[in-house]
Formats: C-alpha cells, structure tokens, sequence
C-alpha cells in the first residue's frame, strides 16, 4: 500500500510537469492552428532563466584557496556574501523562486517576439511547414544557450530549508516509509496552482471568454469586431510564461542542460495527442495520467511480468489511443479523424 | 634465315641481361625486409615516415552524461603532449622508470595531436575515430569514459591496425571478453572494484546485509553490478533487487521510490558521471540516509568514484564509501608531480580520468621509444608485459595476457570535513595489487593478431 502510494505520488509529480508543458501546447494549436516544436526550447528557456539568476546572485571574487599547497588554486566568494554576509546568503539560496520573477516578464517577451517574428506568417501554411519552421527555431536557441552555457547541466539547487525530504506517511497515518523529497511536493502544488490560474483565466475572464470563443469560431468573434489575432498573440505569451515557470521551478530536480528540451517535447506532444488536439482539460488529464502509469511501470513487479515497460509505456499508450480513439480522450470529434 | 638466327641470338644476350636484372631485383624484393633500414616504412596504416610529426588522436566524450570527464581528460593529452615535445616542467617524464622517452618528441618526432567528441555514444564516437584514422592520419587513439564507447573504439582500431589506449573504461569486457590485441587499459576496473570494496564494505557495515542495486543499463553497468553481487554476496549480503535504469535518465525517483519498502538496507548506484549525480542526489533527497531499515542505519555505496562526481553531488556524497583509480591527493612522487604541473596550468587537481589518460599517452610514447618503431606490432610486443613505476599507484604491470593494467586500488569515501575546495575524498585504504588480481581466462575473449 505505502509503496502503491509512493509511486501515485511519483507519478503526479512528473505529470505536474507533463501537464504544465502541454498545456502551452496546447494553448497555441487551440487558438493559433499552430503545432509548435520549439516549445520543449521554450521550457528550457524557462529553466535558463533559473540558472541565469543563479549567475548573477553568485556574482563572485576570486580569493585565493589556503588548502592547496601544490599550487595556486583560487575560490570563488560571492559579492553578495562579501557585502551583505547572511542575508546574502539567503538571497542566493531562495535563487529559484527568486527566478521566477525574472522568468515571467522574460518568457512573456520571448513568447512575443517568437509569434511576431516568426510564427505569425506561417498560420496559413500548411502543418508541416509549421512543424519545420518551430524545429529550426527550436535548434536555433538550442545551439544559442549552448553557446553562452556550455553543454554541460547546471546545477541549481532548491533552497536548504526544503532540500531534504517530508515524512508524509506520518501525516496521512501510512508507514513511516512514506517520504517524499519537499521541492517535488512544492513542484506539484506550484503545477496545480498554474493548471488552476490559467483556467481561471480563461473561464472567469472576459478577456478569457472571448478568447475560448475564438477557438470555437474565429470568424464569427471577428465579425464582432474583435481584434481577436491580438489576443491569440498574448495568449501564445502566456503559454510561454507557463512553460517558462515549469521550467524554472524544475532545476532543482533535474540540472538543465540545452538540450533538456527536446527531452521534454517529445513526451509533451504524446501527452497532447492523447489528451486530444486543442483539448486544455485533456491536456491536463493524460498529463497526469501518463505521469502516473510511467512511474507505475517502473514498479519491479510491473516489470517482472512486462521486462522493459517502464521504456515504452507512453508510446504504447499513445499507439493505442490512436488505434481506438484518434481524437484523444477529449478531443473534439473530428480532430485527428477522417 | 641467317638473319633470323643472329636476331635471335642479339635478342637472347638483351633477354640474358633483362632477366639477370630483373631477376636480381625480384631476389632483393623478396629478401627478409628486416635486413633493409627503415623496412616497415610505409608498411603500416598511417605510417609517418620522414615526417618530422605524428599525430594522436583524443576521443573524448565533449558533450553528453560523461562530458566532465572528457573535458579533464583533453586538458590532461594537452598536458602530455607538451611533456613529450620537452615543453614545461615534463610532469611524470621525471619519475617514470624504467624510461625511455627523451623530452624531444616521440622518435625525434613532434607530437601533434586532432580531437573528436564521442557524445558519450558508441556510434558517434567510432565515426569520430574512423575520422581522425582515415582524414587525419593519427597513429594511435585514446580517450573515452564509456566503457560501450570504449569496446566500439577497440573493435574499429583493431580492424584498422591502429593502436588504442583506452581512457576511463571500468567494464570487466574492456579486457575481458571484448579485449583486442591493440586495445589497452591502464584504468582499473569492475571486478577489482568489487575485490577492493568487499573487505572494507564488510568491516564498515558487516555481513548482514540486504542491497538493493541500481544499475546503468549497458555494458560497464552490467558487470560492475555482477562484480559488487559476487564480493556482497560473498560476504554474506543478500541482494534484494537488482533494476536496471536507462543511461542518461535524468530522473531516477521512479527507481528509488521502491528502494523506501524493498526492505533493503544498502542501496548500490552502479552509475557514472551525470548519472550517478543526479541517483544520489535524489537518493538524497527522498531521506534514504536518513532512513533506520533492519535495526541498521540505511547506506549507499558508490562502487565507482570520481573527484568530478564528487563535485557536482556536493553535500550528498559525503561519507559514502566507493573505489576508485586514483585521487589527486596521493603523495607518490609521480603523482605528485603530475598535480602539480596539472595545477599550475589549470588551477585545480586532476581527475581520476586525467590521470589515466595522461599516464597512456606517455605508456604509448614509451612503447615506440622502446620498439625504436612506430609499427604497431612492435609497439604492442612493447607495452605486453611493461612493468614500471613512478606513475601513481605504485608499481605496475601492463599485463601480456589480457593488456589490463595491474596495481594498487584506492577505496574512498566522501570527506566529511574536506580541507579545501577539491578535497572531497578521503582515502580509506590503499589496496595492494594482489588483493585485485585475478586470472585473465576467467572473463574469456582473445586478443586477436598482431598483424591485421
């Protein structure tokens, strides 16, 4: 039981993550028509700017290291620890929510000038062409953080206070087994609370009502003299936004490297096309879902019976879908269908 | 008629001389070449004839899970090469005995070297060889941190005639059932990991032990894993799962929730580099070690340990106990030197990968000053059986049988109180060669012909 639990929680963990990157997905084919492959660049933009914050708060004097003899070795202190001692310490260690500030305004211009720049002028081309041009663009940055990064991950450690684990067990009355680490709880729950926002957003706004209405029916809420391409092209910044937190909020569970992306963007799109095409709320669901049946599959039980499931149980569960159900599982009839 | 005879006679006295000339042209062509100076020039792949240069090739994973060690280990060639061509303060070429090498190059020749990325993937890194074989014209290969890029690398260089040093490599199959006559390690590896670690592991936690083991799906994962059940359970441990994990995971907490309730006691992470960062980390954080399962406190080993990995697990690794080729704070005179030539041109210590990849460029160069010849067979018939010294970890042997390397293993833990910046592993206990040694059938394989 504690150990069907544990894996539950495992999974809605990485499907917190699954879910948040498809929904921006999600978001952009829902209302532009748009299949955007750079978007897995975009999450790892979003972690980048985790590390970029990290950069600038450990802004540091080479001082010279007493412990080697055999020759000059330097150590870096940080200003901030030079100027403000604790207090500076504390900065540099609350760095990735610190980030999140940073990643909000970045990504919302980042997510503009990729629709201005680029994406507007491919809406009337065919999917393909989209498809290209989102995947060059996506090798473009790739190759831009690769440049001023290096390949390597960075790490980026979560604040001390939460670097160790919470002993959930003892709480809900299960064994004292049952602990998971604090950042991956606050992972879930930051995902919920962004999933929650930008329903919100979307169902309680008018600014959101017009724009669920323009992925109904773009002409007729034009013909209303709605300047509604004006609103599709913020609603691209806020899927970025989105992804951009998901990214950042994810450094200290997995370091960031350029390519964590493309990682990301392949399991996304499976998550989309299961949820169904332009489906927010499935989306969310086969995000989860997935999350959960990926960590179930790693059960040593699961594989005894099936060796190697954990590997391919979400594609396995995508090739079924398509077989049976090719809208997704809330997809609109006749997306995906003939 | 008349005519006819003397044309006949004239064309025999013009045939006699032809054929005594011919004759005696074919009967120095099919002489021994061994009584011509210089008779295996141009013989051999890449043979660098009256250049006045060789070229090296260094394949080293610059990208991917391994990229840290492949970045110590192209500072460390660079080093090497600038030793060989008399540049600096010669690191090792001061206390390796028996030596043969000069300070002037290897033969005469300079030393020139091209580098490649192996991408920590075996097919990238054999295109990348089969480039610096075929493009650049090196005259041996070295490098890697993989052992599946290891054994693709030996595989290609074997086919070629090309000579390979093998970098940081820890499968038993580098120089057991996949070793090739010119493949050779200098590193350690999986099965001396487990008999060096068996004792120590025994007197630190005992012989009542459950282990759970997570394990780098691919060859070196495989028999390191193999290698740790055989000494544990030869203590008494028992095993009580053993999972394989794909390399370059990324996120292992799918693999280490079953660990809270397997019942397990000891969890052992037969991962590397990047991989085994971010298992212990998360191992870490999910409060493993602070875990009570059997009346015991929970443990985690690291069969295989680097001053690298060390780094990047920063807090997590303390106190955990592993094994590993070689650490920068050992106090032989060699490897003393080596630091600090190292040091004063990078401002930091080598690595365990460094180590092993400068001592190979110079075990190489030693070979052909030995030989008196680049030619591969000679250079081989060199290496087999080179015993030496002066090069960190005490007297060691390159062993004809299988080309492994034999000498001392260090087991080590993490420092809990580290004097500086890089001391981040204490030495536990120096390990004598002949605690590690075993016979080379016993993982099979042959090393093939010298000629190819």
């Amino acid at each position: 039981m504690d150990a069907i639990f544990l894996q539950i929680l495992n999974g809605l963990d990485k499907g917190g993550a699954y879910a948040l990157i498809a929904l921006g997905l999600t978001l952009v084919f829902g209302t532009l028509g748009v299949v955007n492959f750079a978007h897995g660049a975009v999450f790892m933009l979003g972690a980048f700017c985790a590390v970029t914050t990290q950069h600038l708060l450990t802004f540091s004097k080479k001082v010279k290291d007493e412990g080697i003899t055999f020759f000059d070795a330097y150590k870096e202190v940080p200003y901030l620890e030079i100027w403000w001692g604790e207090t500076g310490s504390f900065i540099i260690d609350y760095k990735v929510p610190f980030s999140i500030l940073l990643a909000v305004p970045v990504m919302l211009l980042i997510g503009l000038a990729m629709e201005r720049g680029l994406i507007r002028f491919f809406y009337n081309r065919p999917h393909a062409d989209q498809i290209l041009v989102t995947f060059g663009l996506a090798i473009v940055i790739q190759e831009i953080v690769k440049s001023i990064y290096g390949a390597n991950p960075i790490p980026v450690p979560a604040p001390e206070i939460v670097s160790g684990s919470a002993n959930i067990g003892i709480l809900l009355g299960l064994g004292d087994s049952v602990v998971y680490p604090w950042w991956r709880l606050i992972y879930l729950a930051n995902a919920l609370v962004v999933i929650a926002a930008v329903f919100s957003f979307l169902k309680f706004t008018t600014y959101g009502m017009v724009v669920r209405a323009g992925m109904q029916d773009r002409e007729t809420v034009g013909l209303l003299g709605i300047n509604i391409q004006h609103r599709f092209t913020v609603v691209f910044g806020l899927a970025s936004i989105v992804v951009g937190i998901a990214g950042a909020m994810y450094t200290p569970i997995l370091s960031p490297d350029y390519h964590m992306g493309m990682d990301f963007l392949v399991l996304s799109f499976v998550v989309v096309v299961v949820g169904g095409m332009g489906s927010l709320e499935g989306a969310v669901l086969a995000g989860f879902m997935l999350g959960v049946l990926q960590s179930f599959a790693a059960m040593n039980e699961v594989k005894a019976v099936f060796p190697g499931i954990d590997q391919i149980i979400v594609y396995l569960v995508a090739v079924i879908i398509l077989l049976t159900r090719p809208r997704g599982l809330m997809g609109r009839k006749g997306v995906m269908e003939d | 008629m008349t005519d006819r005879k003397k044309e006949a006679r004239e064309w025999s006295r013009r045939q006699m001389l032809k054929t005594s000339a011919a004759g005696a042209a074919l009967a120095t062509a099919g002489s021994p070449m061994f009584f011509v100076k210089n008779a295996w020039a141009a013989k051999f792949r890449n043979d660098p004839g009256s250049s006045s240069s060789i070229t090296l090739g260094f394949n080293v994973p610059q990208t991917g899970a391994y990229s840290d060690e492949g970045a110590d280990e192209l500072r460390a060639y660079k080093l090497a090469v600038q030793h060989l061509n008399g540049e600096g303060d010669g690191g090792m070429l001061n206390t390796m005995t028996p030596k043969s090498l000069k300070g002037n190059g290897v033969l005469g020749k300079k030393v020139k070297f091209v580098t490649g990325d192996t991408q920590t993937k075996s097919d990238a890194a054999r295109a990348s060889a089969k480039r610096m074989i075929e493009k650049d014209g090196v005259l041996m290969v070295t490098g890697g941190s993989s052992s599946g890029v290891a054994i693709a690398v030996q595989g290609l260089c074997q086919e070629n005639g090309i000579i390979f040093m093998a970098g940081l490599t820890h499968s038993n199959d580098t120089t057991g059932k996949d070793k090739k006559r010119y493949g050779f390690r200098h590193f350690f590896n999986a099965y001396m990991s487990g008999a060096a670690l068996g004792p120590v592991l025994e007197k630190e936690y005992g012989n009542q032990r459950k282990a759970y083991h997570l394990t780098a799906d691919y060859t070196w994962g495989w028999t390191q894993e193999e290698s740790m059940r055989k000494f544990t359970e030869a203590l008494g441990w028992q095993t009580t799962a053993a999972v394989k994990t794909p390399v370059g995971a990324g996120d292992f907490s799918q693999y280490i929730t079953p660990v809270l309730n397997s019942g397990a006691d000891v969890l052992i992470l037969n991962h590397y580099g990047k991989d085994m960062i971010n298992s212990l980390t998360q191992a870490v954080q999910f409060g493993l070690r602070d875990k009570q399962v059997n009346g015991k406190n929970f443990e985690i080993v690291v069969p295989l340990f680097s001053r690298l990995m060390a780094q990047g697990a920063g807090e997590n690794i303390k106190g955990i106990l592993g094994s590993t080729n070689w650490n920068w704070s050992l106090k032989d005179a060699g490897s003393q030197a080596f630091v600090k030539s190292f040091g004063q041109a990078y401002g930091f210590p080598p690595s365990m990968a460094a180590h092993t990849c400068y001592v190979q460029t110079l075990l190489y160069a030693n070979a052909c000053e030995m030989a008196g010849s680049f030619y591969p067979p000679e250079v081989i018939k060199a290496m087999e059986g080179f015993k030496f010294d002066g090069m960190g970890n005490g007297a060691t042997e390159y062993r004809a049988e299988d080309h492994q390397c034999f000498k001392d293993v260090l087991v080590v833990r993490g420092n809990n109180n580290p004097s500086s910046q890089f001391d981040l592993l204490e030495v536990v206990q120096e390990v004598p060669r002949s605690q590690v040694e075993y016979d080379a059938a016993i993982f099979g394989g042959a090393l093939g012909p010298y000629k190819v």
